[in-house]
């Protein structure tokens, strides 16, 4: 229909446009892009080249921001699984996981999982987002608590959002403010601690140890998701959890395909004896379509890989390491003291020099991630994250471009 | 005894230092519409309430809390509980 705004039918109230609340947003867009730089959020990558390696406007870039830590996108093995599921099994599998959805690959997943994390229970969902949402919203009801980290994920304050239980924030990663909220929680109320192994903000972790000891001293249960750990955290790649040493402690373990295991999707992994039944409970998992049958194949056998990638997590640490150092010392300011992940944060002053930034280093050949302003209130990050696949040639470049788009951006260094 | 009219006195006095454009407090006074608190300073706020009182304001609770009012009798029944 047309614009009907003149012809004044009185038997129609006059309402606002619903769209009106989005105008300031549009207007700083609107300014971002009138100050002449790049667009940050829509960048078009027309081929990609490798796991590091991408084709921009014709010209060849470093990927810097990708979360594909372990660069399993391209690995010949996951590329022939996903070939012969596709040409086996057909492009989807057109239905839900408790309907038609399960075919031989989504069990062979779940049962990767279980290997992978020695783990009796494993539920595999469409994605990372939609694993923390049914896990928030079907476990915590009415009268019980989620106590979360103020930053957690947005997949975890959604899954809140969807449930009955209270919400409680506590400060990010203060152990003592943790314990002081779960004391403030009436008795005979069910608890859960939601906690993230590594925080993808600026890539700092969780000091899971301490955390996981008050929550159990509580009486809680304790879900971590580990979506940035999983890979290359602890002997077996399974995350902080395992590294901190604190695996028969926490009672669900949410993980995604979309990071180190290279595909999408996402899961949830537990001993607890009740578990299987969330695949009738979660709604996020039962009233959406499984994942095709490609991903599965590709995903199973990427996580048998992981496990025993041992020279990659090495490789991966050294370049983060590196990174973080040379960055600092050419007088960037990071997110955090050391590489505590492969996510290495760096600030800018304001929105306005992050954008010159981002772009001085797309014309460098460099892709690094422009956090949008609304996830970091109060902070404007320039996001790298590192692939187990960058050379130490590569993560060279890396440096240097990034010290010639500061003198391009009049980034000012504290050198 | 703690009920919405002695929680308020105080209550206004843990809210001060966040009335950065020294506006009159009372119980109309509206978080969002006159004090304009981002959603970092709430969340101060809030902790800083939750320890005076030693209670907890679940993150959930919050959107029917629109005045200074609606908070002070929050507080006064989750202490008379
Ligand atoms: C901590 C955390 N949890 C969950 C997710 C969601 O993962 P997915 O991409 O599979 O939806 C992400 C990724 O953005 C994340 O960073």
């Amino acid at each position: 229909m047309s614009d009907t705004s003149d012809m004044g039918d009185e038997s129609v109230p006059a309402r606002p446009d619903l769209f009106d609340k989005f105008d300031p947003l549009v207007a700083q867009y609107d300014g971002l892009i009138a100050s002449g730089h790049r667009d940050p959020f829509h960048l078009q990558m027309d081929q990609i080249l490798s796991p590091t390696r991408a084709v921009v406007n014709g010209k060849e870039i470093i990927l810097v921001g990708t979360y594909n830590y372990m660069g399993m996108t391209f690995d010949p093995d996951v590329i022939e699984a996903g070939q012969k599921a596709l040409a086996e099994f057909g492009a989807g599998t057109t239905g839900s996981r408790v309907l038609n959805g399960t075919f031989q690959g989504h069990a062979e997943c779940e049962a990767a999982l279980r290997e992978f994390y020695d783990m009796e229970h494993a539920m595999v969902f469409s994605t990372g987002y939609q694993a923390n949402l049914g896990l928030m919203s079907a476990i915590a009801g009415r009268g019980d608590y989620i106590v979360l980290d103020a930053d957690s994920h947005a997949s975890i304050y959604d899954g809140c959002a969807m449930g009955n239980a209270d919400v409680v924030r506590f400060k990010h990663n203060d152990v003592a403010d943790l314990e002081k909220r779960l004391k403030r929680i009436p008795e005979g109320a069910g608890v859960l601690v939601v906690l993230e192994g590594v925080y993808s903000m600026v890539g700092d972790i969780a000091p899971l140890k301490e955390m996981v000891a008050v929550a159990k001293a509580a009486g809680a249960m304790i879900a971590v998701d580990e979506a940035h750990a999983m890979g290359f955290f602890g002997e077996n790649g399974r995350g902080v959890f395992e590294q901190a040493g604190v695996e028969d402690d926490v009672d669900f373990v949410v993980g995604t395909f979309s990071k180190s295991v290279g595909t999408v999707g996402g899961f949830i992994v537990s001993n607890h004896p009740k578990f299987e039944v969330l695949r009738f409970v979660a709604r996020p998992y039962v009233y959406t379509a499984s994942l095709p049958p490609a991903v599965v194949a590709c995903s199973a056998t990427s996580i048998r890989k992981l496990r025993y990638a041992y020279d990659k997590r090495i490789h991966l640490w050294e370049a983060s390491r590196h990174l973080h150092r040379s960055l600092r010392e050419a007088g960037f300011t990071l997110g955090t003291d050391t590489a505590q992940s492969a996510i290495i944060a760096v600030k800018m002053p304001d929105q306005e020099t992050s954008a010159r930034m981002w772009a001085a280093l797309i014309d460098e050949g460099v892709y690094v991630n422009m956090v949008p302003p609304q996830a970091t209130p109060g902070l404007h990050l320039l996001r790298c994250s590192l692939c187990a696949d960058h050379t130490k040639e590569q993560v060279e470049e890396i440096i240097a471009r990034f010290k010639r788009a500061a003198a391009t951006a009049e980034l000012p260094l504290e050198i | 005894m703690t009920d919405k009219a002695t929680v308020l006195p105080r209550l206004i006095e843990i809210i001060e230092p966040f009335n950065k454009k020294d506006i009159e407090l009372n119980a109309d006074t509206s978080f969002a519409k006159d004090l304009e608190l981002d959603s970092l300073t709430v969340m101060d706020l809030v902790a800083e309430i939750e320890d005076e009182y030693d209670i907890l304001l679940p993150v959930n609770m919050l959107p029917d809390l629109e005045t200074i009012g609606d908070v002070a009798g929050a507080v006064a029944k989750i202490k008379s509980a």
